[in-house]
């Protein structure tokens, strides 16, 4: 076993958020009309971006533990705590509709001069100030586990990885058939936001 | 002003996406995230400016004893880097009050802040957010990012539903 490299100091950090923040931005996931969009079902940017990336990295991953670069026991596997999951899930789902961003999205709206994102970051610090009030109410049931340590869905729903795989890239796939039929309003549709010049936020052609 | 450049398209946005996580796993043995540093820089901050404000058996307790010199705090600080980068590169950095087209400009201030607070909050309700639960839960295939991720979609499309009349774009003169 080579990895995790156990890589894990401000130059392993600085490095990996570069990419991470510099793939955002290109996306379009600093302008809150492309995020929102796709609670709108106006632009399907969020979704084809995120599936991409689950399918794209989780292929990686089994690659690299099929060779022994890495196990999935030595990795980070979130276990379900179902009320704190699926509540919080909602939560940042409804703040990404009202404010416009989820947290990571906020770092790269304020990067790209939005400064409405500097509100929804300091609206973040008030949220965690909340949860730290009302923890003592509140953290013994939302933090409940359910089902055993780190649940994947191969395991939940008795499938092999593989299929899963499979099955999210067929969403994906279809997602994408949609789309380009125009059977589901693509990204290119959105128009200049308020204040920038026009053709700011004009996404790709499908 | 030069026009700005075309985005990425989603899918190969996606996959550089997909790239840079998988590299976080095999670096860090743990994926991207983003509230786990809001947390940290809130914890520290409300410490430094109240003494006395978090007590020894709060939440955030462990937090301001960790400090800030995580690795997920100079995550978020190359976060911003990036994104700035991205941001100039493509020709997109412009300063603005963004948000919905019906809305004010105190009124989307005032919807970032509630909507900041309610995603917090969400978040520590996960112990992550869209991008420490929903991406790099689901990228092992933890069933907790895909809970995640349904409740993500299916709360804030409602939400958004609610909301869609502030997104309607103002007639063009």
């Amino acid at each position: 076993m080579i990895a995790p490299l156990d890589f894990v100091g401000p130059i392993s950090g600085i490095l990996l958020g570069v990419g991470f923040g510099f793939v955002l931005e290109n996306a379009g996931f600093g302008n809150p009309e492309i995020l929102t969009g796709q609670l709108r079902f106006t632009n399907w940017a969020v979704f084809q971006t995120m599936f991409t990336a689950i399918v794209v990295s989780s292929i990686l991953l089994n690659i690299a533990a099929y060779f022994g670069v890495i196990s999935f026991s030595n990795i980070f596997i979130p276990s379900v705590l179902f009320w704190g999951t699926l509540l919080g899930g909602m939560f940042v789902g409804i703040g990404f509709a009202v404010g416009g961003y989820c947290p990571g999205t906020s770092v790269v709206a304020l990067m790209s001069g939005r400064l409405d994102a500097i509100l929804f970051i300091v609206g973040i610090g008030v949220g965690t100030l909340v949860f730290n009030a009302i923890y003592p109410m509140i953290g013994s049931w939302i933090y409940t586990q359910t089902g055993p340590d780190a649940l994947t869905v191969p395991q939940l729903l008795h499938m092999p990885v593989w299929a899963v795989i499979a099955l999210l890239a067929a969403v994906l796939i279809a997602v994408g058939y949609f789309v380009s039929r125009g059977k589901l309003t693509a990204g290119c549709q959105v128009s200049a936001s308020v204040g920038v010049p026009s053709g700011v936020a004009v996404h790709h052609k499908q | 002003m030069s026009q700005p450049r075309a985005l990425w398209n989603p899918y190969v946005a996606g996959v550089a996406l997909g790239t840079v996580l998988f590299l976080t796993f095999i670096a860090t043995g743990h994926g991207l995230g983003v509230t786990g540093a809001t947390t940290s820089i809130t914890a520290v901050t409300t410490a430094a400016i109240a003494p006395g404000a978090i007590s020894p058996h709060d939440y955030l307790a462990g937090y301001v004893r960790r400090g800030l010199d995580q690795w997920i705090v100079w995550e978020v600080l190359g976060v911003a880097i990036g994104g700035m980068a991205g941001a100039m590169l493509g020709r997109r950095f412009a300063k603005r009050i963004d948000g919905p087209p019906q809305a004010s400009t105190p009124a989307r201030l005032g919807l970032a802040i509630s909507g900041g607070l309610v995603s917090g909050l969400g978040a520590r309700f996960a112990l992550g957010c869209t991008s420490g639960m929903g991406l790099s839960g689901s990228a092992p295939l933890g069933a907790a990012g895909f809970l995640f991720l349904i409740g993500f979609f299916v709360a804030g499309a409602a939400a958004g539903f609610i909301l869609k009349p502030l997104w309607r774009r103002r007639s063009v003169t």
